[in-house]
């Protein structure tokens, strides 16, 4: 127990780092900065109390959201990407999950890939709309939202796939 | 009782969810409205301070750059100041229209240097922190430049740091105008290329061309007159046939700032007590 505990501190350590120093700075083809930060909430214990999994997801949020002077775009986001996590959780691994230890370096590649996606979409869908904040320029926000959830559902699996090897 | 009790259990995720949700949006809404994100910003001493420790590894790959920079200013305030000694006609002497630092900035504006510690410029409302705050004399609504051009305007400050309102900001409005004429339009960003700024309701009799440099109106208490903002890339007349819209490459380089000034009008507190009165009236 104490050992995940000190388990998810360093990650949300390690990958609020990268985030802030790393990817915040990519600017690919100038508007595209890739957001892996959520693999933190994506990982995050299945069996954990709900309360303070979307407890949790807020703070993350409120976090990037201080770094980036960006108000609650963030926060608002990762809360939609905890509220919405269980839902996923059934779709992406059918009924057979209900809670069980199901941990996600043992689900097949497909399954994995369903879950982060959804996921990370609905994050970002969520994160840019409030971002740009105007109906007006919806086109611009879509684009932006596919083009930054394939850079992020690419990083956060071949992170998931290096760290969760080592840790077996 | 009972029942409104059970219900609250059984609900108890989805109004945490539902509350902090609220709180977010609220967060939100106050940063999408000028000067108003007071509580969550980048100016307190955690994220400044890590912002900062790391800025200074990061300076040490930028330091050709900067010197290169300030070279060039100073080679540039060099030559202005010796034509002005002796009277060289050859080269233009120290005024308000060639110095990158206006020549009656001694009696009105104080120039306090500064440092970039965070640049975002990829999102549609961006901000940069700045190494330097209350302590420095730096406060809220000073205008902030570089040697090249202008960079924004101070939105929060605390003892230490402080967050600048970028131009790359859906907020950010300014007054410019035409260098060489007195055609006023106002300054703003569409949230699109980092390098090219808009300029709208310049009068339709303002002699535009492409090419045209646009600078600072000096008609806000925050820019001096004639601080250099970009070239005229392209214009178009708006839909009521009235008003150019133009749109403008900045000088800065918006996505590579390393050391600023921040612009401090020391006559600033009479003139807006002047306009208020006008207000009142």
């Amino acid at each position: 127990m104490k050992n995940n505990v000190l388990k998810n501190i360093v990650r949300f350590v390690a990958l609020m780092f990268v985030q802030i120093y790393l990817f915040n700075h990519i600017n690919f083809l100038g508007y595209i900065n890739p957001y892996p930060y959520v693999l933190f909430l994506l990982v995050f214990p299945f069996t954990a109390n709900r309360s303070l999994y979307i407890f949790i997801a807020f703070l993350t949020g409120l976090t990037m959201d201080m770094f980036g002077n960006s108000g609650g775009v963030h926060a608002a986001a990762c809360l939609f990407l905890a509220y919405l996590r269980p839902l996923t959780l059934r779709f992406a691994f059918g009924v057979s999950y209900e809670y069980n230890a199901i941990k996600l370096s043992k689900v097949s590649l497909y399954g994995r890939f369903v879950y982060i996606s959804i996921l990370v979409f609905t994050h970002h869908l969520v994160l840019f709309l409030l971002e740009v904040f105007n109906i007006s320029n919806i086109l611009y926000t879509l684009n932006k939202t596919l083009v930054t959830s394939i850079f992020t559902i690419i990083l956060c699996i071949v992170f998931n796939i290096l760290f969760s090897r080592r840790i077996e | 009782m009972q029942q409104i009790i059970n219900f609250l259990i059984r609900n108890k995720n989805f109004l945490l969810f539902a509350f902090l949700l609220m709180l977010s949006l609220v967060f939100t809404i106050q940063s999408h409205s000028y000067h108003r994100s007071k509580f969550v910003n980048s100016a307190n001493w955690f994220t400044g301070g890590i912002y900062g420790s790391v800025s200074s590894v990061q300076d040490y790959f930028n330091l050709k750059t900067y010197n290169q920079q300030l070279l060039e200013e100073n080679a540039r305030l060099r030559t202005i100041v010796s034509a002005t000694k002796t009277g060289d006609e050859s080269i233009e002497p120290l005024t308000a229209a060639n110095s990158p630092i206006p020549a009656d900035s001694t009696v009105q504006y104080a120039y306090n240097p500064a440092k970039v510690i965070n640049n975002n410029y990829a999102k549609t409302d961006n901000f940069i922190t700045l190494k330097g705050g209350a302590s420095s004399d730096i406060k809220k609504d000073q205008g902030v430049i570089t040697s090249q051009g202008i960079v924004g305007i101070i939105d929060n400050t605390s003892s230490s740091y402080s967050t600048v309102l970028s131009i790359l900001n859906s907020n950010f409005t300014t007054q410019v105008k035409l260098k060489g004429s007195e055609h006023f339009g106002t300054l703003q960003w569409d949230g699109k290329s980092p390098n090219v700024v808009q300029v709208i309701d310049m009068q339709q009799q303002a002699p535009v061309t492409k090419g045209d440099t646009i600078e600072t109106s000096g008609k806000s208490a925050i820019f001096p007159k004639g601080i250099p903002v970009g070239v005229v890339q392209d214009y178009t007349l708006d839909s009521s046939k009235n008003f150019y819209t133009l749109s403008v490459k900045l000088m800065n380089d918006m996505t590579s700032l390393g050391h600023v000034y921040v612009i401090e009008n020391k006559a600033r507190v009479e003139i807006e007590q002047l306009e208020n009165e006008n207000y009142e009236e």
